[in-house]
């Protein structure tokens, strides 16, 4: 493999990376204040992209009006989600709110069978996207910085609410210690509500990514990277955001890596991510940043 | 041999220096009392001796075997059992079903035997029962042998925890708090339960207790742990007068 | 006491002769559509109950069956079909030479795929059960996504994604309702013996649990492998009635639907399964009409594909939100239960009248 290759599955890399990472900030947030493992996360991106490929290729909005709407679609229905299934459970035994999230993560996919069909949609990729810059021998289509650039936006755009902002500092404080967080007068629910708006608006924006990038929208189009990302999550450490953003972006690469100097291996790239689960929750299940106690037996 | 020696442990989590360089060492048949002010690593200490958690320094020394860092389980198999600060019952589970699985270690079938139903594993059950109901009645609670043990008053409960823990068949038992929530009366009965509980079944008890009129009332020797150190040991009244104990306590009444 | 429990053996044994007889009597009546529904409800008692052990009876959130289930299945398919079959099947990768003219009876192939589930149940559960309840869920989803993918790549010994066809049906009503009636009765002692009630010990506190001597790792796996197992044995029936597998048959997509059946029924209760697993199997069969066009008088109201799997979603959702216990919750049938719960109702019916 020459270098210039190696430097095009390398920007490959980071743009996947920068996509899991977009949805490994949702579920660590989440995970972080609810401890809850958000399975209907990757279903929200889902949605998002069928969302996006309606307002923008159905009914005909502009890519900058249809998009921004897509992650405002997106952000309501984890809210939406929040509100109806996972606020009454929050009591509940955490085993009730886990198969509540799988129930809603089915409810989702079926849905979305329904309403959209299960025969795949194609989304465009408007021409420009498509134009190779080279540098030198090494030929990257312009996809990739868009993505890659458009992930690292909003990584630094939510790290800044996370850790320049008072609600960030709130939604910080609860998935600390939410008894005290509380009596220091932090609105719970609204704060919850915030991290699902936050979060699910992540995801909808790694969906717009994502399917100009890979243009076959399915209804199940979001259970593997969903957990992919979450898997990242947990290899950077669960709780900690740059943990999250740094394990997604790894495994991203990782993938990618693997298949490019292994082509053979392929068909296993799924693997790849759920070995690294494994090894990770055996070996160092706080992750590489250190993130919370994995609770041990 | 003593059954019990905690030989100079020491717990660290991370920083924080929970327990220091501690030596206790018990024969058997006493009934020794752990006390101190709060956070003073009480329940850290029975942790370590129960083997929820390894001790980072030192070791702990149980019927002449090194139980160091040893699961929980392991050490209930050693001949240490416990009660917990906040009953730790099974709530879904009858009265007597805890008890029975306090019995449990000692069941020799197999989980097949038990699947399909083999007379030797009926007449293990059987036997199992007979001495869950025994320990029961024993406690006062034959009538209330098939209520769910989630739904009991506090007192019994801590007394169906006490028969589980007994279920063991301990050689040493450690009680945490026995008569935490008990008014005056109750402290008292629970007094003289206890030092017939040792002296009924051949037991040596370690408990920790905040009411003092419990702890002085019963235990033959007293230790006392302040920050993680023992700052004191010996029979109730040396305790009562040493001034370290006393500027320990300061500011907390006892009932005393 | 033991005259009760004799009284209720004598009675269990009644039933289960009228069950044999209205069995013999619907292998003559039936016809082979309602035969397949009555082989399925047992089918997935099967596997409702593998997956009751361990999620339900020692409270371990596991995910995992669905690899249980494929390597139950392919395990059947690849000992009984004949080397001809095989041939037809493995046209674009040869079969390994091992397996190819290997062809054992319907009985051996079921030990064997019971055995085989059962120790890939062992290597998934020993690591993954020394994790904490949240990741066991993720870590075990995981394990079985992964041998879902090993099943699509490994073309020599799956065939991959061209699955194999051509599996011969023994698993004939006799065979599925047998398996699971020895299922129901080995789970139902389990449950009520004193491993069952350690495995509820653990299910409740499990450091309490361990405190009081109970070996967390080897009960905890001991649930796992005999859930394994189980699931194993539904696998193989599955491909049996299916006649033809492939591995994306047992992603999480069906894993969910099996745990459903355990939820809607009671997670925790065998009675519960067993009447959790036949009602949705049949609820799911009897809401296929939602999915077609119908006809009511003049108007004709236009079906609407899988509609019924969102009506079935939105039954759960609800069921978890609001039916928490399912329908038995942890209760279990007993003759002398039934008993009081008739006579409780004959006693309401002479004060109302």
């Amino acid at each position: 493999m020459t270098f210039a290759v190696f430097l095009q599955h390398l920007a490959n890399g980071i743009a996947l990376g920068g996509m899991y990472a977009l949805l490994a900030v949702g579920y660590n947030m989440v995970y972080g204040i609810l401890r809850l493992t958000n399975f209907a996360h990757g279903d929200v991106f889902m949605m998002s992209a069928y969302i996006a490929f309606y307002t923008w290729l159905v009914f005909g909005l502009p890519w900058y009006v249809a998009f921004p709407v897509t992650m405002v679609l997106g952000a309501l229905l984890g809210v939406i989600i929040e509100r109806a299934a996972y606020r009454p459970l929050r009591q509940a035994p955490r085993i009730s709110s886990m198969l509540a999230a799988i129930g809603v993560s089915f409810l989702l996919e079926n849905i979305a069978f329904v309403v959209f069909g299960g025969r795949p949609k194609a989304f465009q990729r408007p021409p420009f996207l498509d134009q190779v810059f080279s540098i030198g021998s090494v030929s990257v289509p312009a996809l990739t910085f868009v993505s890659i650039a458009a992930s690292v936006l909003f990584l630094l755009l939510m790290s800044y609410i996370i850790y320049r902002t008072k609600p960030g500092l709130a939604m910080r404080a609860l998935s600390m210690d939410s008894e005290t967080a509380r009596l220091m007068g932090i609105n719970i629910n609204t704060m919850i509500s915030l991290t699902f708006v936050l979060g699910s608006g992540l995801a909808a924006a790694g969906a717009i990514i994502w399917s100009l990038k890979y243009p076959q929208i399915l209804p199940l189009m979001g259970a593997l990277p969903g957990l992919k990302a979450f898997i990242g999550a947990v290899l950077g450490g669960i709780g900690s955001i740059p943990g999250a953003m740094l394990g997604a972006f790894l495994l991203g690469l990782g993938e990618i890596m693997l298949v490019a100097f292994l082509p053979t291996l392929t068909g296993y790239r799924d693997v790849f991510a759920f070995a690294i689960l494994i090894v990770v929750l055996l070996f160092k299940p706080r992750g590489l940043l250190q993130g919370k106690e994995v609770p041990k037996v | 041999m003593s059954l019990l020696k905690v030989d100079h442990v020491t717990m660290q989590f991370g920083g924080l220096t929970a327990v220091s360089d501690l030596f206790v060492e018990m024969e058997r048949g006493e009934l020794v009392g752990l006390i101190g002010p709060n956070g003073a690593g009480k329940t850290t200490v029975f942790n370590m001796i129960s083997g929820v958690y390894t001790p980072t320094k030192g070791r702990v020394i149980f019927d002449g075997a090194d139980i160091t860092g040893k699961k929980p389980d392991r050490a209930a198999a050693a001949g240490i059992s416990r009660t917990f600060q906040n009953a730790r019952l099974f709530t879904g589970l009858s009265v007597v079903d805890n008890v029975m699985v306090g019995q449990h270690l000692r069941l020799k079938s197999s989980p097949l035997a038990a699947m399909v139903g083999l007379p030797s594993y009926k007449r293990e059950e059987q036997a199992m029962y007979d001495r869950s109901m025994a320990l029961l009645e024993r406690l006062g609670l034959t009538n209330l042998a098939q209520r769910k043990a989630g739904g009991l008053p506090y007192g019994p409960q801590r007394r169906v925890e006490i028969a589980r823990a007994l279920a063991t068949q301990p050689k040493l038992l450690l009680l945490d708090e026995p008569a935490a929530g008990m008014n005056a009366e109750e402290a008292k009965d629970l007094m003289a339960f206890i030092r017939g509980v040792r002296d009924e079944f051949g037991l040596t008890i370690f408990l920790v207790e905040h009411q003092m009129r419990v702890v002085m009332g019963i235990c033959e020797r007293i230790l006392v742990l302040d920050h993680g150190e023992k700052i004191c040991e010996g029979c109730p009244s040396d305790v009562q007068n040493n001034p370290q104990v006393i500027q320990a306590y300061l500011g907390v009444t006892t009932n005393a | 006491m033991k005259i009760a429990a004799d009284r209720g053996k004598v009675l269990s044994l009644l039933g289960l002769v009228l069950f044999g007889l209205f069995l013999w009597w619907a292998t003559g009546h039936w016809d082979p559509f309602l035969l397949r529904m009555l082989r399925l409800c047992g089918i997935y008692i099967v596997l409702g109950l593998g997956v009751n052990v361990v999620n339900g009876l020692a409270g371990q959130f596991s995910l995992g069956h669905g690899g249980f289930m494929l390597v139950g299945a392919y395990t059947l398919a690849l000992l009984t079909l004949t080397p001809e079959k095989k041939e037809m099947c493995f046209y674009l990768v040869p079969c390994i030479a091992a397996l190819r003219t290997l062809t054992l009876p319907f009985v051996v192939a079921l030990v064997l795929a019971a055995i085989l589930a059962a120790v890939v149940g062992f290597l998934v559960g020993a690591p993954a059960l020394r994790v904490g309840g949240d990741y066991l869920a993720l870590l075990t989803l995981a394990f079985s996504e992964s041998i879902v993918v090993l099943a699509f790549n490994i073309m020599p010994i799956t065939n991959g994604a061209l699955g194999l066809k051509g599996i011969v049906d023994y698993a004939s009503v006799w065979w599925v309702w047998g398996l699971a009636i020895l299922a129901i009765f080995l789970t139902r002692s389990l449950a009520e013996s004193n491993y069952g009630r350690a495995l509820k010990a653990i299910r409740e506190d499990e450091i309490a649990a361990e405190a009081m001597g109970v070996n967390l790792f080897y009960h905890k796996t001991l649930a796992f492998v005999y859930g394994a197992a189980l699931c194993g044995i539904g696998g193989a029936l599955l491909a049996c009635i299916n006649s033809s597998i492939e591995p994306s048959m047992f992603g999480f997509y069906f894993t969910f639907q099996i745990l459903v059946m355990v939820i809607i029924g009671g997670l925790g209760s065998v009675t519960g399964t067993v009447i959790g697993a036949p009602l949705v199997t049949i609820m799911l069969e009897a809401l296929r009409f939602i999915d077609n066009p119908v006809q009511l008088g003049p108007i004709r109201i236009p079906g609407i594909i899988g509609m019924r799997m969102v009506l079935f979603s939105t039954l759960l959702l609800m069921a978890i939100l609001f039916f928490r216990e399912g329908l038995v919750g942890s209760r279990e049938f007993s003759w002398a239960g039934l008993a009081r719960a008739v006579a409780s109702l004959g006693r309401g019916k002479k004060q109302a009248g």
